[in-house]
């Protein structure tokens, strides 16, 4: 039997799965009930600080990530059928929001 | 021999545990709907601090405030569901079930009050 | 004495296109199982309902059907838990139906022998037997329980959708032999921990272990394994 890859996708997924189950709640509660904390300023300061960089590149990569693989198995789960292509397209997105975000918070600079 | 196997589609309709799954697999959505809509909001916060605003001000339109509500009703199951498996994917540990969930638990407690009380 | 109506997926091959579904009324005590009920049924109203059972007490995994739509035993529900409505009696979900509620579950014995469940180990004692603690017996007890009752299978939609997946309880077996400290097999049965239809088939739905009669927890033995196949994924570069 071929080794899966799966491995790859399923510590992703989980590192997201953590993250979002962790830091969720509160994240949404803020930008959806509290946008008074998020001025131009104060979120501008966090995308310049290096730590600031790294979180915000961790949550859009990783709830991507954790978000498009649970997708794709659930649309197995509707009975469609999944095949690389659909797999590659699933995390593919996921990859190029990293990448358009890691783009981004280069692009702020510090 | 002949058999017959019987169809699968709408199992997932056929049992009250099979729909709390699919439940949980929902909240898949609203995350990835949720990561876009902050990278949009980055993509906003680097071109220009109107740009951001804009985005700023959407967030409290009925829309957005539709999808934050529900949003973060799954979100908050997907985090109870999450902390209440893990105890099933972590290997043998002298740490009981319900302790792990608690902790967990606990855990989101604290980091969501941190957030909202740090910012 | 009360009546009630049991409902049951009647299929006959030689004369059936598809599964269609009979009641009768069955008369019951407060201790009659379910079984008994279906016995009742074949003894005195219909002669032809065809269904598996043995033991009656929960050990041999022959009496397994899905009841108002939930995987169980027959011989320890009861009737009297249906009371006062309908009870729906179907073959157990995701296997072939032979004929009425009997399934073909040759599928499960093939992914059975793939796991390799016996111990594996060269150097086992030539003369008498291994010792083991009773700490190292708790480390794999649970998973040694399984009566192959096929509850497990019929409670997985993955199996359902993909019969090619290796499922909860051969898997559980798998983990159960990879844990026990007499074996020394875990290698060779990597290659279906490590497989797209092995662990990774599994989306941790949970419901293999709710049913589970003999709280086996079949859902936790493929899921430690899944850190194991992560693990050994990554860490092969090193070994070699």
């Amino acid at each position: 039997m071929k080794r899966s890859n799966k491995p790859i996708f399923w510590s992703l997924f989980g590192a997201g799965g953590m993250l979002s189950a962790l830091i969720g709640p509160a994240l949404i509660y803020l930008t959806g009930f509290q946008t008074g904390k998020l001025s131009y300023d104060r979120v501008l300061a966090l995308a310049q600080n290096g730590f600031g960089k790294l979180a915000i590149l961790s949550v859009i990569s990783l709830f991507l990530f954790h978000g498009c693989h649970r997708m794709y198995h659930s649309l197995h789960d509707f009975g469609v059928h999944v095949g690389p292509s659909l797999k590659a397209a699933f995390h593919g997105f996921a990859a190029v929001g990293t990448l358009a975000a890691a783009c981004l918070l280069v692009a702020i600079g510090f | 021999m002949k058999t017959f196997t019987r169809p699968m589609a709408g199992w997932w309709k056929r049992n009250p545990y099979y729909l709390w799954y699919m439940l949980r697999e929902a909240s898949c959505l609203f995350i990835t709907a949720y990561a876009l809509m902050l990278l949009w909001g980055l993509y906003g916060l680097q071109q220009s601090k109107i740009q951001y605003e804009e985005w700023r001000e959407s967030l409290s339109s009925p829309v957005s405030l539709a999808f934050h509500a529900i949003a973060l009703a799954l979100v908050v199951y997907h985090s109870w569901t999450w902390f209440k498996i893990m105890p099933k994917t972590l290997p043998r540990i002298p740490i009981p079930d319900w302790l792990v969930v608690a902790a967990g638990a606990a855990a989101v407690l604290v980091c969501t009050t941190a957030l909202i009380v740090l910012t | 004495m009360n009546t009630i109506t049991i409902e049951c997926l009647r299929y006959h091959p030689e004369s059936d296109a598809e599964p269609r579904f009979q009641s009768w009324p069955v008369p019951f005590t407060d201790d009659m199982s379910v079984l008994h009920g279906l016995q009742y049924i074949k003894d005195h109203l219909d002669g032809s309902l065809t269904f598996r059972w043995s033991c009656r007490m929960a050990i041999c995994g022959s009496c397994g059907f899905v009841l108002n739509g939930v995987p169980k035993l027959g011989c320890e529900t009861f009737l009297r838990d249906y009371y006062p409505g309908t009870l729906r009696v179907e073959p157990l979900s995701h296997f072939p139906i032979v004929r009425d509620l009997a399934i073909d579950q040759s599928d499960f014995l093939t992914k059975l022998q793939s796991v390799k469940p016996y111990l594996i180990n060269p150097d086992a004692p030539k003369k008498g037997t291994f010792a083991q603690a009773p700490k190292q017996m708790d480390e794999y007890y649970q998973y040694s329980k399984c009566i192959n009752c096929l509850l497990c299978y019929a409670a997985c939609p993955q199996y359902g959708l993909n019969n090619a997946f290796t499922g909860p309880a051969a898997l559980a077996l798998l983990h159960r032999y990879n844990a026990d400290s007499r074996d020394a097999g875990k290698a060779e049965r990597m290659q279906v921990v490590n497989a797209e239809d092995g662990v990774w088939g599994c989306t941790l739905v949970g419901y293999c272990s709710e049913v589970c009669p003999k709280a086996v927890d079949p859902a936790r033995a493929v899921n430690q394994n899944k850190i194991e196949s992560t693990k050994d994924y990554f860490f092969r570069f090193f070994r070699e």
